[in-house]
């Protein structure tokens, strides 16, 4: 392995021991409350609409917005300071803190002041800083970042938080539960509140025409910083200004749960500073509140820091939409397995991480472990403003590849006959053109095979492009898919059926797991529909995986090609693999012309969501092999796009009985099992879904997954083999209609 | 009509784990004083034919009352839907009387509930072009899951009540 790639894998591999069992608590529990609360309401759709079309309004108008807000703040008796970068915002809060003589400061949570490193710069200039979010503080005693966006101390357990503050502070009484170690907190980060020369905070949302801060937060640490000294700054990044109070709604609904699975945050605060409470001096106990003299100050500092060049870069924009609620790392295999710490920007961690750190850190932030998204789109539902997260990922990935050295080129130009540019790295190259390499495999087989899993040859290719020798490789068919279909002779009632759909034989399909697409035609063809089969061209999944978008855009031509023919002839297109029905359905609209994507968008079916469109339409079940027990994974891309109902909806029809996964992600998620700086988080996430498969004790069940990589997660986690759902309820062989 | 308002608002109360008691104005000093624990602190709750001047509620607030008191009392209005207090910041100390005591009661009319977030965001923006430009939507008792466990009463009170005044 390379020493890169050691490095990597010793990094996943400590955090996996110190860091994974806390985090996945934590994620679990939260994401089991926002299934639960989002399943109470059925607007839930409609508001992530609403708040995305305000959010992309406000960026829209952003220069707009930061002058209205500028003059209702100093209508209010604020001031506005708008920051060019980290020094420039950190120099202008020092100076409020020693306009102000100040030596204390409180703070709540606020991802963008750990952007700009303000403790640091506070400190340095004398103050004294605390944080008041209790897991903030946590992180703050530790010495550590933030591992989460939400929870930053997400990472730590009851355990851990104790034998922490048990070092750290002279307390009578050993620490021990959670409520001791809360109301420890609380009264120590309590007394620096009361004491605090300045309060500071972040903010979720600004509202411009009003001067106003939307603070969220479930402690109440926030309003407590706001108001109790006389001075407050609130820092946030410019991408919060929206326009008025009466865009509040969707996110005040939305926030919570996505963050929580709370139905509301317990406090939603809307201050328009500097407020009208009173000043709480505690040093003057006995002085009536409302006869305090009421000389609040108020700073607005609005950072840009490289979003204004965000907001001009037509991939990286929607990363300004975020509201930070962390429901992105929640909903991530990986994250729940080694938590934010490994997916280390500087700053920000878990699924929209990269974005942030390409916008404001710039790439080589950005680059360090971007790989750890798989591209599963879990994330994709479960964010509030519906941001293409994963998209995200492949540009930056894509941008991160562009700036490569040329190290390896030798290796591969001409072998990998890819459309990026040289630089890429050699691991990459090598699954961005997995197709090349099937089709090579399948033409030499069974010698590719031998070949492929002989022990020296597996060595150079662990240590030349990182596939893990511990990984079982896909064993390549010398019959592929297509040269079965064409052989064969056409069916009696070919040219007469009232449904035509061709196949697209997916790589694997094709080359490997030919057993499904012939299970896929015998199924079609059992439901009365006439099948043509498309030449198999790789779908552009592999080398998005890789942040290849350009050889991905020539892949997705050149399938549009083979397709728009029949497409013309009025047939719909029928997928086995799951992530290449996501391709057609959600990456084609960003690398084709927008008419061609959305035609093919339109009529193209996941195979089983088309048996059971064909079934409600009359086509007879009873051809279909059904009844049995089964375990059934569906797919992470299946279920965002909504179709592992369908496959769902036949196995009942056809009477089997099932018992269905709920883990995001197989821990596969295409080639990124294979690689060996990652192998064994992805086994560790993989053993989620095998122990929540033996807790069901599914081991007289048949085994049945979507994915080809879930298929082979399973298979090297479980005893059992596992087949696609085609395969289980396709029609016998001799039960086919063969020949004329 | 207004009976439905107030048993949807005292369900979703229950839902956030806050008490609540409906009252006459009449008898709200009474009322007031069987749900208060003493020593409590209050701002003055401006509706008529109740106030806090004929209760053991100390007004006006002062921070060693806010450190001390069991009981903070302030009018707030609500939120049916998720049994949310809105808490508008004023001069005499709404919102840290809400905020630093551990137990806040909130005292609303009947005629102050509002349905849901939408309309209350509506409401709020007159009430912002009329200057009262700061309000906390407070729903429940503080918590925080930081340690590792849910727990009540973090910076922000542990319990919360309501007392809802049902024919203002
Ligand atoms: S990208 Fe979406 S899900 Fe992730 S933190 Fe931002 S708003 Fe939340």
């Amino acid at each position: 392995m390379s020493a890169d790639r050691e490095r990597k894998a010793a990094k996943i591999r400590h955090l996996l021991e110190t860091e994974g069992d806390a985090v996945f608590e934590n994620t679990t529990h939260v994401n089991a409350g926002r299934y639960e609360t989002n399943s109470h309401r059925d607007d839930i759709d409609e508001l992530r609409t609403r708040a995305r079309e305000i959010k992309e309004d406000a960026i829209e108008r952003l220069p707009e917005l930061v002058e209205t807000v500028r003059e209702s703040v100093e209508a209010n008796g604020g001031e506005v300071y708008v920051a060019e970068d980290a020094a420039d915002a950190n120099r202008y809060i020092t100076e409020v803190a020693e306009s102000k003589d100040a030596e204390t400061l409180t703070k709540s949570k606020s991802m963008t002041t750990e952007e700009i490193d303000v403790n640091d710069a506070l400190e340095d200039a004398g103050v004294d800083v605390t944080e008041t979010d209790l897991g903030e503080f946590v992180v703050q005693v530790a010495d550590e970042a933030p591992s989460h966006l939400v929870g930053p101390a997400f990472h730590k357990s009851t355990e851990d938080i104790a034998k922490l503050f048990n070092a750290h502070f002279d307390t009578d009484e050993t620490l021990e539960t959670a409520e001791d170690l809360t109301q420890f907190a609380r009264d120590h980060v309590g007394e620096k509140i009361m004491d605090a020369d300045v309060g500071m905070t972040g903010a979720n949302f600004v509202f411009a025409e009003s001067g106003t801060i939307s603070l969220v937060t479930n402690e109440g640490n926030a309003r407590k910083c706001a108001v109790t000294p006389d001075t407050h700054v609130a820092v946030a990044g410019v991408e919060k200004l929206i326009p008025s109070i009466d865009d509040f709604p969707p996110f005040a609904e939305l926030i919570a749960r996505a963050a929580g699975g709370q139905d509301i945050a317990t406090y939603l605060s809307l201050l328009s500073p500097p407020v009208d409470s009173p000043v709480v001096d505690f040093e003057n106990p006995d002085e009536p509140l409302d006869r305090s003299t009421d000389d609040r100050e108020f700073h607005l500092v609005l950072l840009d820091n490289g979003r204004t060049e965000m907001r001009e870069d037509d991939e990286l924009r929607e990363t300004l939409y975020c509201i930070r609620c962390g429901a992105c790392a929640n909903s991530c295999a990986n994250f729940q397995h080694v938590g934010g710490h490994a997916f280390g920007g500087e700053t920000y961690t878990g699924g929209i991480a990269t974005g942030w750190e390409a916008g404001v850190h710039g790439m080589d932030s950005a680059a360090e472990f971007n790989d750890l998204c798989t591209g599963c789109s879990r994330c994709v539902d479960a964010c509030p403003v519906k941001i293409d997260i994963p998209w995200i990922n492949t540009v930056v990935r894509d941008r991160v590849n562009r700036g490569t050295d040329e190290e390896f080129d030798w290796l591969v130009e001409g072998l990998t006959p890819d459309a990026d540019p040289g630089g890429v790295d050699l691991q990459k190259r090598l699954f961005g053109n997995f197709g090349t390499l099937a089709k090579l495999g399948s033409a030499t087989a069974p010698v590719s095979n031998w070949l492929a899993d002989w022990g020296p040859s597996r060595a150079v290719m662990e240590r030349v492009a990182g596939v893990d020798r511990r990984r079982d490789l896909p064993e390549f068919q010398r019959e592929t898919l297509v040269d079965w279909f064409e052989s064969r002779e056409p069916l009696a009632t070919a040219g007469d059926a009232d449904r035509e759909a061709v196949l697209y034989p997916d790589t694997y399909t094709n080359y490997v797991l030919v057993d499904r697409g012939k299970a896929a035609v015998r199924t079609l063809e059992a439901l009365g529909v006439d099948v043509s089969i498309a030449p198999c061209h790789e779908s552009g999944r592999a080398p998005l995986s890789q942040g290849m978008i350009a050889t991905a855009r020539e892949n997705a031509e050149r399938v549009a090609d083979s397709l728009d023919p029949h497409l013309d002839a009025g047939r719909d297109v029928v997928a086995i693999e799951p992530s290449d029905l996501a391709a057609f359905r959600r990456e084609y609209e960003r690398l084709l012309d927008g008419e061609r994507a959305q035609r093919l968008a339109e009529n193209s079916y996941e195979v089983m969501e088309y048996v059971y469109g064909l079934l409600e339409n009359g086509a007879d079940p009873d051809v279909l092999a059904g009844g049995g027990d089964i375990a059934y994974h569906s797919h992470c891309q299946q279920r965002t796009l909504d179709v592992d109902q369908y496959t769902e909806a036949v196995f009942e029809r056809l009477d089997y009985d099932v018992v269905t996964s709920d883990v995001e992600c197989c821990g596969m998620a295409g080639s990124f099992g294979y690689k060996s700086e990652y192998y064994e988080l992805s086994v560790d996430v993989g053993e989620t879904l095998a122990d929540q498969f033996e807790a069901q004790n599914v081991d007289q069940r048949r085994l049945v997954a979507s994915g080809a990589s879930c298929h082979e997660q399973l298979e090297s986690l479980l005893p059992q083999d596992s087949t696609h759902p085609v395969e289980l309820v396709a029609p016998a062989v001799e039960r086919v209609p063969r020949t004329r | 009509m207004r009976t439905d308002t107030i048993d949807r608002f005292a369900d979703s109360l229950s839902g956030a784990d806050v008490a609540c008691t409906r009252v006459e104005a009449g008898a709200f000093a009474d009322a007031l004083d069987d749900v208060v624990e003493q020593p409590a602190v209050g701002v003055p709750l401006d509706i008529d034919g109740v106030s806090l001047d004929d209760t053991d509620v100390e007004v006006p607030p002062t921070p060693r009352l806010l450190r001390e008191a069991e009981t903070g009392v302030t009018r707030v209005h609500g939120i049916v839907d998720y049994g949310t207090f809105v808490i508008q910041a004023d001069e005499a100390g709404a919102e840290p009387v809400s905020l630093y005591p551990t137990t806040h009661v909130g005292v609303v009319r009947a005629s102050d509930l509002r349905e849901n977030v939408h309309e209350t965001a509506s409401w709020l923006g007159e009430e912002f072009d009329a200057g009262r430009d700061s309000a906390v939507l407070a729903t429940g008792a503080s918590a925080t899951a930081d340690m590792g466990e849910l727990v009540s009463g973090v910076h922000g009170p542990q319990r919360v009540h309501a007392v809802v005044l049902t024919d203002r």
